[in-house]
This record gives C-alpha cells, structure tokens and sequence, in this order.
C-alpha cells in the first residue's frame, strides 16, 4: 500500500509486536487501576476501529450494523454461563458464536450493495436487539449482569478484561494484517474499487467479501465480550447501540480508510476526545458527529492517508522524477489480481475515492 | 382485528409521507440521505419552537416548510453536492455524520424530553370517529392519511407536468442527456433535495401531532421510512404509499401478538422483501423467471421488476 513501510516485513512486524505485547502485559504491574481500565476502553476503540476499517476501507462495505455483533457476542456469553459455562471460555465462545450468526447471514446481506446493505444491517441488528429482549434472562430494558465475574477477585478480573481486549486486539491486528498481504486481500482490495471489473477478472467476489464481512464480525464481537468482562452489566439498548457504528465511522474516517494503522490512530484521537470532551455530552457527540462529516468531505483519506501524501509529495520533489501521476485504483489492483500477483501492488494507491 | 387492520392502514399513510422524501432524493441524486429521520425531527422540533413562541400550531407548520426546503437547498450545496461525484460511499459516511450532529445538536438544545404539539393542536388530537361495529378511528391519523394521498398525488402532478418536474424526471433518468439538453443538474439537485427535506419535516409534525418526538428518535424515523421506500419499491411514489401501509399493517398486526411485535414485524417484513427482491434478481441474471412455478405466483416477479429497473 505504501513504500515507506516496505521496512514492515512479517519479521520485523512480528519482533516488534511480539515486543509491544510483552511490554503492554506487564504494564498493569506498574500502573494504577485507573490506567488499567483506560487501556482496556482503548484497546476495545482500537479493534473495533481496525474491524469497520477492514469492512470499508479493504472491502467497500459501510455497515450500520457492527454493534449486532458487539451485542450478540455478550449475549451469548452471558446464555453461556446461565447454563453452567464459566465466564472466560463462555465470553469466547460466545464472540465465535456471533460471528457464525454473521457468517450464516452473510450470503443474504451481502448481495446488497451500497445504501441497502447499511440500512439492512442496521435492521438486522436492531432485529437480533429486540429478540435478545424477548429472553427473559436479559429482562427487557433493564438489563442485567454477568453475576459469575463478580465472584472473581477485582484486580484479577481489571487484569483479565485488559488482557482479553489487547489479545484480542493484537490477535485480530495480526490476523488483518495477514489477510491484506495474501491474496484474499488484494482480491478486497479489488472489491473496494469496482466488484464488476474485480469478477470480470476472476475474482471470486462472494468469499472474499464473506471473509472480510465474518472476520470483521468476529473482531466486533470480541471487542462486545472485552467490554462484559470489564463493564460487568450488559444493557441492550447501550450494547447494541448503533452509537458504536457511529463512532466506529468516525475513528475509521479521521484516521483514514486505506491502511491498517489509519483506524488506530483515529481510535486514539476518539479516545483522547473522549478524555477531554466526554464530559460535555451530546455537544461533545455533536462535535464528532461534525468532524466525521467534516473528514468525510475535506479529507476523505483521513489522517494516514493525508501523512502518506505528504510523504510521496515529499519524495517527489526530492527526486526530480516526476511524481507518480494518481493511478486508476481498479486496474492497478485488478491487473495485480489478474495476474496472479499475491504481494501488495508497489504502486502507491491512489487514495482518493 | 379489523381494528388493528385499520389502525395500520391510518399509520401508513404517515410512513408514506416520511418515506416519500427519501424515495425522491434516492430517484434524483443517487444517494439515501441516512440523516432523513434527523431532518424529519428538526422540522418537528422548529414547529414546536414556532408554537411555542406564540404562533398557532398550523401557522408554525405552514412556515416551517419553506424553511425546511431551504435547509434541503442549502445542505445539498454545500454538503451533498460534494459527495455525488466520489463514489457511493462518501454520501452516505457523510449522512451519517450528519445525523449524529443533528441528533446531538437538538438534544442540547432542547433536551431529553419528549415533546408533542398534542397540547396546541386542542380537541382534534383527541377527536375520533366510531364506526358501526364500535371501532373507533382517531380523526387525526384519517386526516394525516388524506393529507399522504393529496400531498403524494400533488407531488406526483407537479413532476409529471411542470418544467421543473420535468427537469427533476430527465436528471433522474438520464444525467447526461438531461445536461445536453439545458437541464441545469445543479439547481435540479437542489430544489430536489429542498422538497425531499420539506416532506420529511412535514413527516416529522405529523409525528409531533399524533405522538411525541425526542431527538434521538430520528434513526427510527429513518429505519421505518427506508422500510416503506423498499417495501412499495424504489423510484415511485404511490410504490411508497403502498410500501407505507403494508409496513403499517405489518406493524399493527405484529403489536397484537407482543408488545415486541410492533417494530419486529416491520423489519422482519422489510428483510423478506428484500430477499425476495434479491432472488428474483437471481433467477433473471440467470435467465429463469423469478418464480419456479409458472402460474399464481408470477405477479409477484411483475411486482418487482420495477423496483429493478429503478434501481439500475
């Protein structure tokens, strides 16, 4: 996608995950409870970033929908461990078990195309909301809790919901980062800019899309379970919010569509608004609700992908070459497909829509 | 029974009108405005300032209308204009944003509460008729109902035979040639989204009038309309009062078995459609009629195919 993080080969990635995940493991032995359960909300923003990222920016999928997942997942925990499971495996479990809701669902939404399948996703969620609402165990509106954690001793369980959302983080980064390399991700990437020409070429749109759609659905619904392990309580109607698509949007928007690191810095700039205007309520929503807009109109490639230009203006005019001109995104990737070629094209990607 | 039929068939008359503007702005410019609900509730929101400012309740909806328009002229110059020529996706992440502000911006303004226009419109919010058989029918929603058909049928003349209905028709159906043959796209676009957003903040005072409105309702608003729009099929507008009315059945018919029911059936409804929609498309992509069994069933492929070619 980029030439200047051609220096990310798997080896170095790996040595410097590996690095960054040992540090942030024992980080909670140093810092308070406070920082701990920061981190935890930060690292929860993250994936659910990097995962609407994946969606739109690799598979030109807009959901409205992502928090059926985030939802579901807690759910089926919590039916999980109502029926004697105990709560760490069942949180897992019950993440898998949304995502295979999502992989059993994708055939039908995925054949609608642009508008349709944000509004359909959004129905289908608000759908599963109110079935989840008919179990008794949930109690409607009320809500309820995940009573098997409060007997697990709180500094274990602040460690334990720290732990499941930076594995799942990190788990769910390495597994995307994979996937745009192999040639599944060149194929979405293909998606992303024309599916007509991308299966004129012999991409085979239906499961690379269902890849794209069941992976992100998995990350969702992790980042759903991490949040029960740390909030305890599971309210329907804040669980399946579609305020999460809506911040989801934002954090994807700010930090740019096209790379896997655009969402993450888009979920820091969230997290440090949140830490700074939270307090302010709906005018500090209003606020992100403007600037989502405001990115989508001014600065369609965000935050990453405004650096990058920067970067290739730069280069440009070091070299006396003349700069590459703004290629046409379908034929690179689809040439790229065409040919058989499984490594990331070298071009640099055009990056506005 | 016959009386929640009733009720359904009264409600869809208020989702035709919510629905009708979605349904131009998707005919004209291409994109579903995913803040309609949003604009819907802002126009509600202006009435009950209005009212309450002192003006009498028809008056503040009279002239919330061209107020309303304007802001539809205006967001679609400023805003939309922006999006058409980048791709599917950048209208709707943009509306989307959109709503989120507007949504945010009345709460902060107004608050929480629940409001309703109930209390200035006097006795007709309570006035109802009673049939033989002793079912009783709000004057109000028969009103709104009335109001759906003249508006949608006013709507309908006003494309069919003004220049500037004309102009709207040829810019829907064909860009280019319409350019070619002086159709002004720009100010087409405009004063379609200046009637599309006027419709929905007709929508959103009905609401104020038979129930209440609180800021976060708009992407209910939005859900509901978009229901009508695919039920009755995309690109017409009596196709959007009958998707209007079957949503209101759906409705109606789902609040007798639970509580839950209301909302569930609607979307339930919504989902089957359009996978009835999607199949049939299948079949003819691969040159099969739309139903395996040639008689009895065959009207329902005639149904769709206008929702087809709308949608290409």
């Amino acid at each position: 996608m980029n030439r200047s993080l051609s220096y990310l080969t798997p080896r170095t990635v790996t040595a410097a995950a590996l690095l960054a995940v040992g540090l942030l493991i024992l980080l909670p032995l140093v810092v308070g409870p406070n920082v701990v359960d920061k981190l935890t909300g930060l690292f929860i923003l993250m994936l659910l970033a990097a995962m609407w990222g994946l969606m739109a920016g690799q598979a030109g999928l807009v959901s409205v929908g992502q928090q059926a997942w985030f939802g579901l997942g807690g759910y089926l925990a919590l039916r999980l461990v109502d029926s004697g499971m105990a709560p760490y495996p069942a949180l897992l479990v019950g993440a898998v078990g949304a995502a295979a809701v999502a992989w059993a669902l994708s055939p039908y939404l995925l054949r609608l195309k642009g508008g349709e399948f944000a509004i359909a996703t959004w129905v289908v969620a608000e759908v599963i909301r109110i079935l989840v609402m008919l179990d008794p165990l949930v109690q409607g509106e009320t809500g309820t809790s995940m009573l098997a954690l409060n007997a697990v001793d709180p500094t274990l369980r602040r460690y334990l919901a720290y732990a499941l959302s930076l594995g799942s983080l990190v788990v769910m980064l390495l597994v995307v980062w994979w996937l745009m390399r192999s040639p599944v991700g060149t194929a979405s990437r293909a998606l992303g800019d024309d599916d007509e020409a991308a299966a004129s070429l012999g991409v085979r749109v239906m499961p690379t899309r269902r890849a794209v759609f069941v992976l992100a659905a998995l990350g969702c619904a992790l980042a759903g379970v991490a949040w029960l392990a740390a909030a305890i309580t599971f309210l329907p109607r804040t669980n399946f919010g579609v305020q999460w698509s809506v911040l989801m949007l934002f954090m994807v928007l700010v930090g740019g569509l096209r790379s896997l690191w655009g969402p993450l810095a888009g979920a820091l700039v969230l997290f440090a608004m949140q830490e700074s205007l939270g307090d302010h309520g709906a005018w500090y929503l209003a606020g992100v609700g403007a600037l989502s807009a405001a990115f989508a109109l001014f600065l369609p490639q965000g935050l990453a992908g405004a650096w990058q230009q920067r970067r290739q203006r730069l280069g440009a005019s070091a070299s006396t070459a003349p700069s590459t001109p703004p290629s046409t995104p379908t034929s690179d990737h689809a040439t790229a497909v065409a040919a058989g070629a499984a490594p990331l094209p070298t071009t640099p990607r055009s990056t506005s829509p | 029974m016959i009386d929640a039929l009733l009720q359904g068939l009264l409600l869809g008359g208020y989702y035709a009108m919510l629905a009708a503007g979605l349904s131009l702005m998707f005919g004209v410019l291409r994109i579903i405005n995913l803040a309609h609900g949003d604009l819907a509730i802002l126009g509600a929101f202006l009435v009950l300032a209005l009212t309450a400012a002192g003006l009498p309740w028809w008056a503040a909806a009279l002239l919330s209308l061209p107020a309303m328009a304007m802001v539809g002229a205006l967001l679609q110059r400023w805003v939309l204009a922006r999006t058409l020529q980048s791709g599917p996706l950048l209208p709707l992440l943009v509306t989307i944003g959109l709503g989120a502000l507007l949504q945010n911006l009345l709460y902060g303004v107004f608050g929480s509460e629940a409001r309703s226009l109930a209390d200035a419109l006097g006795p007709l919010s309570w006035a109802s008729w009673t049939l033989p058989g002793g079912i009783v029918v709000g004057q109000l929603p028969v009103y709104t109902l009335v109001l759906a058909v003249v508006v949608l049928a006013t709507l309908q003349q006003v494309l069919r035979r003004t220049r500037l209905g004309r102009a709207i028709r040829a810019a829907a159906s064909d860009p280019e040639a319409a350019a070619l043959n002086g159709v002004d796209a720009a100010r087409v676009h405009r004063a379609a989204a200046g009637i599309a957003t006027a419709l929905a903040a007709l929508a959103g005072t009905l609401l104020a009038l038979r129930a209440t409105v609180e800021p976060y309702a708009g992407p209910m608003l939005l859900i509901f309309a978009f229901e009508a729009v695919v039920i009755g099929g995309i690109g017409s507008l009596w196709g959007t009062l009958w998707g209007g009315v079957l949503l209101g059945l759906a409705q109606s018919l789902g609040a007798l078995v639970s509580p839950a029911g209301f909302q569930l059936a609607g979307h339930l409804l919504f989902l089957v459609i359009l996978g009835v929609r999607l199949w049939c498309q299948h079949r003819a992509a691969h040159g099969r009629p739309a139903w395996p069994w040639p008689a009895g069933l065959v009207h329902l492929s005639r149904l769709t195919r206008g929702t087809r070619e709308a949608a290409r």
